[in-house]
C-alpha cells in the first residue's frame, strides 16, 4: 500500500470509528432518564 | 365518545402504546434499520468511484450537514407526535398526513422486492457450500441469471415461478410476519438484539479473513488511495449526500415510526449520533472487507482491481461467488458474506414493514396481531406473486431505481420544504429535541434542515430526472419503465392522497387519550432555556 493510502486509511478509521467511540462515551455520560412522572391516561384509571 | 377499550367484535387496541424497553434497544433497532444491503454492496463502490480515500471529506460533510440533521428531524416528528408516519404528520398539521401515507406506500414497494434479495442471499449461503456455480460454463454470472433466477429474454411481467426462489422468499416472509406480529418489544427489539450482534461478529470474521487473502493489500490500496481531483467535481459531492441520505434511512418514515416508541425523556440527539456513526462504521468495515476480497479476485485473475470492482447485485451474486470458488476456505467466506446480507436485510425489512403496520394500526385502531396480519399477509402475497418469477429481476431493478429517486428523494424534498419553509415548524421541533437531549440543536440545525437539505435534495432530484429522461433505464422497453417506474412513482402519490382522504374513525389512534396526556407532559417540559444558552 502507498503511504498516502495508509494515511487515508488511518484517518478514515480515526474519524469514523473514533466518532462512534466518542458518541458512545458521550451517551454513556448522560444516563437514561425515566418517565417516572407519567400520569396514566384517563381510560385506564 | 366511545372508549378504545370498548369492543363490538372488532379487535380494538386497549393496550398502551408500546415503547422500547430501553435506550439500548432503540439504538440497536435503529442501527439494524440503517445497516442494510446498501452498506455492504453499495458504499464500497461509491467511495472507490468518487475519489477513494478523498471521498472521506464529502462523506463526513454529508453526514454532519445533511444525514444527522435530517435524522433529528425524523426523530423530532415521531417523538413529539407519537404516532406512525401518517398520524405524526397529521398531528403536526392536518394537511401533512398525505406525506406519511406517501412514505407508507414507498415502504410497501421496497418491502415487496427487498424480501426477494434476502431470499437470494439465503440460497447463496447454501450455494457457497456446494459451490453450485462452478458447474456453469459461464461462471457465477451465468449461474445467477440462467440456472438460479432463470431470467427470461423478454422484458415483461410474467408468472412463471422459480421454485428455488419462491420457497426461501416464503420463509423470509414467514419469519418477518412472526417478528412483526410479536410487536415492538417482543418482536422488533428481540430480533435486533439477536441479529445485530450476529451480523457484527460474522462480518468482523469475514473482514479479518479477507484482509489476509493474497492481493488484499492491492484492493485496500485501490480503495483508500485518494483522488483529490474528484473533490472539484460536484457529482462526487452529490454522490456523498445521496449515499448518506439512503444509508441512514432518513425520510422513509422508519425513524419517525421508531422514535414514536421512545420514552418521553429520551436523549434524541445523543442517540442519533451513535446511530449515524455506527452506520458509517459498519460501512467502512464493509469497504475494507469488500475491497480486500476484490483485491484477491484481481490477483487471481491477473488483472487490476479497477477491472473487477462492481457494486450491488453484480458484486454480491457474481463477484463474491467467484471469490468463494477461488479463495482458501471460500465456503466460509461465502456463508459469512451471504449470512451477513440476510441478517442486515432482515433487520431493515422489519423496520420497513413497521412503517406500514404502524400506520394501519393507528388508522384502524386495531390490536397489534390482527392489524399486522391484515397488512403483512397481502404485502407478502403481492411480493410472492411478482418477484420469484423469471421476470422478477427486471421488475426489481426498475422499481428499486425509481422508488429510490422519485419516491424517497422526492418525498424527502417535499417534507423538508413543507416542515421548514411551509409550516415553519423547525423552531418548535428544535425546542422539542432540546427538552431532554444531551446535544442541543439551534440555528445551525434549522439552517441545515431548512436550507442545505432542500438545496442538496433538489439538486439530486433534478439530476436524476435528467438522467432517467435522457435514456431508457437499463435499456428496458419504454412501456415497462413507464408503468413500473414512472407510473409506479406517480401512483404512490395518488394512493397517498386517497389514503389521506379516508377519515379517521373514533376508534382510531387519532383520538388516543394517551396522546393527550403525552402532549400535556411534553408541553409542560417546554420551559424557556436560561438566558445565554443556545436556542
Amino acid at each position: 500500500m502507498s503511504t498516502l493510502a495508509i494515511v487515508f486509511m488511518i484517518v478514515s478509521m480515526l474519524t469514523i470509528w473514533g466518532g462512534l467511540a466518542v458518541s458512545l462515551i458521550h451517551l454513556s455520560r448522560h444516563p437514561e432518564k425515566t418517565d417516572d412522572d407519567v400520569i396514566e391516561p384517563a381510560h385506564t384509571l | 365518545m366511545s372508549s378504545p377499550s370498548s369492543t363490538q367484535g372488532a379487535p380494538l387496541a386497549s393496550d398502551k402504546r408500546e415503547t422500547f424497553s430501553s435506550r439500548k434497544l432503540f439504538i440497536l433497532s435503529a442501527i439494524g434499520s440503517a445497516v442494510g444491503l446498501g452498506n455492504i454492496w453499495r458504499f464500497p463502490y461509491v467511495a472507490y468511484e468518487n475519489g477513494g480515500g478523498a471521498f472521506l471529506i464529502p462523506y463526513l460533510v454529508a453526514i454532519l450537514c445533511a444525514g444527522i440533521p435530517l435524522l433529528f428531524l425524523d426523530y423530532a416528528v415521531g417523538h413529539r407526535y407519537r404516532g406512525s408516519a401518517p398520524l405524526s404528520y397529521r398531528r403536526a398539521n392536518r394537511k401533512a398526513e398525505v406525506l406519511g401515507w406517501w412514505q407508507v406506500l414507498i415502504c410497501f414497494i421496497i418491502a415487496i422486492y427487498y424480501a426477494a434479495i434476502i431470499a437470494w442471499a439465503a440460497m447463496y449461503c447454501w450455494f457457497s457450500i456446494t459451490k453450485a456455480w462452478d458447474k456453469n460454463p459461464d461462471g457465477a454470472g451465468g449461474f445467477f441469471m440462467n440456472d438460479f433466477l432463470k431470467v427470461q429474454d423478454e422484458v415483461t411481467v410474467g408468472f412463471d415461478f422459480v421454485g428455488p426462489v419462491l420457497i426461501p422468499m416464503f420463509a423470509v416472509w414467514l419469519i418477518a410476519i412472526v417478528i412483526m406480529v410479536a410487536g415492538v418489544n417482543k418482536g422488533i427489539s428481540r430480533a435486533n438484539a439477536i441479529f445485530m450482534p450476529l451480523l457484527i461478529v460474522m462480518f468482523l470474521i469475514l473482514v479479518v479473513q479477507s484482509v489476509f487473502l493474497p492481493g488484499a493489500i492491492d484492493g485496500l490500496n485501490t480503495f483508500f488511495t485518494p483522488n483529490f481531483e474528484a473533490l472539484k467535481d460536484p457529482s462526487v459531492w452529490a454522490a456523498a449526500f445521496g449515499h448518506i441520505f439512503f444509508s441512514l434511512s432518513v425520510a422513509f418514515g422508519i425513524m419517525v415510526t421508531y422514535s414514536s416508541y421512545m420514552k418521553r425523556k429520551s436523549d434524541l440527539t445523543g442517540s442519533g449520533y451513535v446511530v449515524a456513526f455506527a452506520n458509517s462504521s459498519f460501512e467502512l468495515l464493509a469497504g475494507i472487507g469488500v475491497f480486500a476480497a476484490l483485491g484477491f479476485m484481481a490477483y487471481n485473475a491477473n488483472s487490476s482491481v479497477d477491472e473487477v470492482a462492481v457494486s450491488g447485485i453484480g458484486l454480491a451474486f457474481i463477484a463474491f461467488p467467484t471469490i468463494v470458488s477461488q479463495a482458501p476456505l471460500g465456503s466460509v467466506i461465502g456463508v459469512l458474506f451471504f449470512g451477513s446480507l440476510v441478517f442486515a436485510g432482515l433487520t431493515s425489512l422489519i423496520s420497513i414493514l413497521e412503517v406500514i403496520v404502524a400506520a394501519f394500526q393507528d388508522k384502524l385502531g386495531w390490536r397489534r396481531a390482527p392489524a399486522t396480519l391484515s397488512v403483512t399477509i397481502p404485502v407478502a402475497l403481492i411480493s410472492l406473486a411478482l418477484f420469484p418469477t423469471t421476470t422478477g429481476l427486471f421488475l426489481l431493478d426498475t422499481m428499486d431505481a425509481f422508488v429510490n429517486q422519485f419516491g424517497i428523494l422526492a418525498c424527502a424534498l417535499v417534507i423538508v420544504i413543507v416542515l421548514g419553509a411551509g409550516l415553519g415548524m423547525l423552531p418548535k421541533l428544535a425546542k422539542h429535541l432540546n427538552r431532554h437531549s444531551s446535544i442541543k440543536v439551534g440555528t445551525g440545525w434549522k439552517v441545515l434542515v431548512g436550507g442545505v437539505g432542500p438545496a442538496a435534495l433538489g439538486y439530486m432530484l433534478i439530476n436524476e430526472i435528467q438522467t432517467k429522461m435522457a435514456e431508457q433505464y437499463s435499456g428496458y422497453p419504454a412501456w415497462f419503465n413507464g408503468v413500473f417506474g414512472w407510473g409506479m412513482a406517480g401512483a404512490l402519490i395518488v394512493g397517498a392522497v386517497i389514503l389521506s382522504l379516508i377519515p379517521w374513525s373514533k376508534k382510531s389512534k387519532l383520538n388516543d387519550p394517551e396522546f393527550h396526556q403525552h402532549k400535556k407532559n411534553v408541553e409542560a417540559e417546554e420551559i424557556p432555556e436560561p438566558a445565554g444558552k443556545e436556542y
